[in-house]
């Protein structure tokens, strides 16, 4: 913690050099409320001032996409004249201190991004990262985020669809709660935050401005955790669905009609960042009148209104001669509006208090000054008035851009060295060993169903999931139109422990893969990227390193990321978590007029191993199980990627296969035991199925690059053919029938004590 | 058959446009109607659809439960006319006095989102006019407080004139006598927690729906020509 005798920049998170930076430009000290929002804005979180140099690294360029990097959301054309806007987001850091309103106030923020877009926001999905379960606060921390994912995004009418949930030591302080949300939109009525008209004026929309979450961007999100940290519980917002479903409404209602030129989400930095960057975009300055700003609690210093994380705002830009008629709708939905400021042509972001009248225009009807003295700071323009503000626009947003060293942990290459089969060999050993190995790995919270997390969500709104939560990929129907969207979030954060760069190779992989399953061509990549402490060497190693792979897997997968986020400080007591980058990745099928293959066995269907499996366990379930650490992760070749995934996608289309399972957490035995349950069926498997390699290590390598498919007997041979056609191996390893998964000399377990464990293990826990 | 519906919208409703599209499914048109309008005589039949009506802060379905839509739905239901309120609309209902007993939080106190099975208890209501006493239909829950209570008076009433509608099958979340829906005395006002409106495409899971909607515009249509 800083001392209070530190000075205020300091106190503020500001380093010395920052805050002669905002003196240089300024050619002179800040007053309070300008020192504020330089604060908030040139943080960690706000201004990406560590990621920057890295983040150019990744390729965003693709015919089909419509808007890249650096709005509210990205978005895609899918066809059809429709679009898809989508973004990802972190709320690692309030979850961790008030777990309920952390994830509700993130699921609120991502919807807003969405929205601001001019889509309609149709589906959200979570990928969450805890400590294990055996720990009474971890327990606490799950129930409370998926409480408030439910309560939140239930009530706000956006269907929470799908999502990943992991349980690893690494995140025992610090969870990660990542939120992912998805619009449409006809492709030609997109809309960007700009203020590019002088005298058009400012409109705050929707919740007044209180003290919650001052500083929650740079207090809480941009400093890692100690034995103090719940002293920052003020700092988290509170979150109000009904006021954001009113929001959304009114929002896309006003869109609809063309009432606004411009509008933008409140997040981070509150009004200050909304404000500046819609007029630094369109290329203008803004004047606002705090003494126009709707608040709820009395006594609020400039400072505090500029900076208030308060939710459930939106800022829109409007012609004057729209303002009745924007007044107008608001009133009809409920919405509360207020004209806080207008657009000028300055290039400046400057402040007044008591000004403006209703309409925005000044002198006439001026409310009473909000400030200390009930003079207007524009009257009084002594620079030591703390409500002074007279900056130039683009320099909030411009904060600095850090080249911070980097260079591995000495202690990795130890770690990599590690022979971990050696330590894994003899566990195992024989049919009845395996099997209650195979029945440890399905009870791990990571492996095990996630239905009582599903069950919780509204994942059925609007008629439009074919496939819910729970397989390899979500799949929504695009209503109106032929196209089908598929889903899917991922992010291995063990594996990038092990080796960074290979993680984020298999990452992306694995969510293109996922997709690929359920015949959707892999369209956009948004990411979230989950670190430590940057101003640890090691940290921005890892960084840079999963920048590079993905940037190596996206470019062999012709896939573009087309936004993201970054959260750094993800540390407890100096101890920083997994490098945990989560990818979320949409695809797109063309042609969606029947239910894509799941991960469901039919009966009498051939099963058949798309890829190789090799001597690859370290990173594995089963090497957690037993607490065996260390080991390179499984290779990943971009080029073996790409190629499986055109094979998968040949088959989907092709209608050579009826299910379809991505193999990657916990291996063959997992995934097979996955497609038995839903399913329904056991498999009668082929004598010899683990070739070369020990049986336990065939059963639990988590090689990359497999896919599992189940194919009626006549269409074993084009499989097989297609193939060898593009040198993908392919097994035929048995077949779906009876009611044990029976592998021969592998593992034989009865299907109802599969399905047992892995349903039951985390309601079990939870109760 | 066609018949024109009638979708209550409160703010913080949210599955108003999928009965519109469940009704459009089956061949009727729909209309939204926002909570400050007191006119429905031009509706054949009035839903009321699920989500979280102002919020539901003060409690499920209180707030909305004094809108002035719900005066004309009272005039409406009065008058003969169908009446059917889904999850959310239920609470409404229920709230509003057109319907017997409350909904409190489920026994599992979480929410719950899930396909169920129903079986049908009554048949000459909107809701089940197509089906036979005992068919059972596959149609998914979705909801926090869906737990049905009332006292044993009011409960024995309830069983003696057949006003329980439609019964869980296996009992999600701790309703009395398994009850998932219940008419008025006037048979003609319906509420059930589940939302046949999700089960209209067998793409989606389930079509069991459709012959619910289809009910509710035979009555719909029926009341028209008998009036």
């Amino acid at each position: 913690m800083t001392s209070a005798t530190a000075p205020l920049y300091a106190q503020l998170g500001m380093t010395a050099d920052e805050y002669a930076s905002v003196c240089a430009l300024l050619d002179r000290e800040p007053t309070g409320v300008e020192l504020a929002m330089y604060s908030v804005m040139w943080s960690e979180h706000c201004s990406y001032k560590s990621s920057r140099t890295h983040l150019r690294r990744l390729p965003t360029d693709a015919p089909w996409v419509l808007v890249g990097p650096g709005e509210g959301a990205g978005v895609i054309d899918i066809g059809e004249g429709m679009a898809v806007a989508v973004r990802i987001e972190s709320h690692n850091h309030p979850s961790a201190v008030e777990p309920y309103q952390g994830a509700a106030t993130g699921v609120g923020g991502i919807i807003r991004d969405v929205f601001s877009m001019g889509a309609r926001p149709i589906a959200l999905m979570d990928a969450l990262r805890f400590g294990p379960l055996d720990d009474s606060r971890n327990r606490w921390l799950f129930e409370g985020v998926v409480s408030g994912i439910s309560g939140y995004g239930n009530a706000v009418g956006v269907p929470t669809v799908g999502g990943e949930v992991v349980f690893e030591d690494g995140y025992s302080g610090n969870p990660l709660v990542n939120v992912f949300c998805l619009g449409v939109l006809p492709a030609d009525k997109i809309i960007k935050a700009r203020a590019e008209r002088s005298g058009d004026l400012a409109v705050l929309l929707g919740a007044t401005t209180g003290r919650d979450g001052i500083g929650g961007a740079s207090i809480l999100a941009s400093a890692e955790f100690d034995d103090t940290s719940s002293d920052k519980r003020p700092s988290v917002q509170v979150g109000d669905p009904f006021q954001e479903k009113k929001l959304i409404e009114v929002c896309l209602d006003l869109l609809d009609r063309g009432l606004v030129a411009g509008i933008q989400d409140l997040g981070a930095a509150g009004i200050c960042c909304a404000a500046s960057e819609s007029a630094a975009n369109g290329g203008c300055g803004i004047e606002l009148d705090l003494a126009r700003i709707p608040r709820r609690a009395p006594g609020m210093s400039a400072a505090e209104l500029m900076i208030s994380e308060s939710q459930e705002r939106m800022l829109a830009i409007v012609q004057p001669s729209d303002l009745d008629a924007v007044m107008e709708r608001c009133a009809h939905h409920e919405v509360h509006a207020a004209v806080i400021g207008r657009v000028n042509e300055t290039r400046r972001f400057t402040l007044v208090d008591g000004v403006f009248d209703h309409a925005g225009v000044p002198g006439r009807n001026a409310p009473e000054p909000s400030g200390k003295g009930g003079t207007s700071a524009v009257a009084d323009t002594g620079r030591g008035d703390e409500r002074f503000a007279d900056v130039p626009v683009e320099s909030l947003g411009e904060g600095p851009e850090y080249q911070r060293p980097l260079s591995p942990d000495p202690a990795l290459k130890t770690s990599q060295d590690i022979d971990v089969w050696a330590q894994l060999d003899g566990r195992g050993v024989d049919v009845a060993a395996r099997a209650e190995e195979l029945l440890a790995v399905l009870a791990r919270p990571t492996i095990a169903s996630k239905s009582w997390v599903y069950r919780q969500f509204d994942h059925q709104l609007f008629l439009q999931t074919v496939v819910g939560p729970g397989g390899d990929a979500t799949v929504l129907r695009v209503n109106d139109t032929t196209k089908g969207l598929a889903l899917s979030v991922d992010g291995p954060g063990r594996m990038c422990e092990l080796d960074p760069r290979t993680g984020a190779r298999l990452a992306v992989a694995e969510a293109a893969r996922n997709v690929a399953c359920a015949g959707a061509v892999p369209r956009a990549l948004v990411n979230c990227l989950n670190f430590g402490d940057p101003g640890r060497e090691h940290v921005m190693w890892q960084f840079s390193e999963v920048i590079d792979g993905m940037t190596e897997m996206c470019e062999a997968l012709s896939l573009p990321v087309v936004g993201g986020n970054v959260s750094f400080y993800n540390a407890t007591d100096g101890v920083d978590i997994f490098p945990t980058p989560v990818l979320g990745v949409v695809g797109v099928i063309d042609d969606l007029d029947r239910r894509p293959p799941t991960p469901a066995l039919l009966e009498g269907d051939e099963v058949i191993a798309l890829g190789a499996t090799l001597l690859e366990v370290a990173g594995s379930q089963w090497a957690a199980q037993h607490a065996v650490e260390g080991g390179m992760p499984p290779a990943c070749l971009p080029t073996e990627a790409a190629r499986l995934i055109e094979l998968v996608l040949e088959l989907v289309d092709g209608e050579l296969v009826r299910s379809t399972h991505d193999c990657a957490e916990g291996g063959m035995g997992v995934a097979l035991a996955e497609m038995c349950i839903a399913g329904g069926v056991g498999i009668q498997g082929r004598p010899g199925l683990s070739g070369d390699l020990p049986e336990a290590a065939w059963l639990f390598s988590e090689s990359a690059n497999r896919v599992i498919c189940g194919v009626e007997p006549n269409k074993v041979d084009a499989v097989i053919n297609a193939a060898r056609r593009v040198g993908v191996p392919a097994h035929r390893l048995g077949t779906a029938g009876g009611s044990r998964l029976s592998l021969p000399d592998i593992v034989s377990i009865a299907l109802s004590d599969i399905d047992d464990v892995w349903s039951n293990a985390i309601q079990r826990t939870m109760e | 058959m066609s018949a024109n519906i009638g979708v209550v919208v409160f703010p913080g409703t949210n599955c108003e446009q999928d009965v519109a599209r469940a009704v459009a499914l089956v061949g009727g048109t729909a209309e939204m109607v926002w909570h400050t309008e007191t006119d429905l005589d031009r509706f054949d039949g009035v839903v009321l659809p699920g989500g979280f009506a102002h919020g539901d802060y003060l409690r499920t379905g209180a707030l909305a439960g004094h809108s002035p839509v719900m005066s004309a739905v009272k005039k409406f239901a009065q008058s003969g006319g169908p009446v059917v309120g889904i999850c959310n609309g239920f609470q409404v209902l229920c709230e509003a006095g057109l319907l017997d007993g409350a909904l409190q939080k489920n026994a599992g106190l979480s929410f719950v989102c899930q396909p169920v099975e129903l079986q049908v208890a009554a048949v000459d209501t909107p809701l089940t006019l197509r089906f036979d006493v005992g068919d059972v239909v596959n149609v998914p829950i979705n909801h926090f407080e869906g737990n049905f209570v009332c006292d044993e008076q009011t409960l024995q009433m309830l069983e003696d004139q057949h006003r329980v509608v439609v019964r869980y099958k296996d009992n999600p979340n701790g309703s009395v006598g398994d009850i998932a829906g219940i008419c008025n005395e006037g048979r003609n006002v319906v509420g059930l927690m589940p939302h046949p409106e999700r089960a209209m495409e067998a793409i989606l899971g389930s079509d069991d729906g459709r012959e619910m909607f289809r009910s509710i515009l035979d009555f719909a249509s029926s009341e028209r020509s008998g009036a």
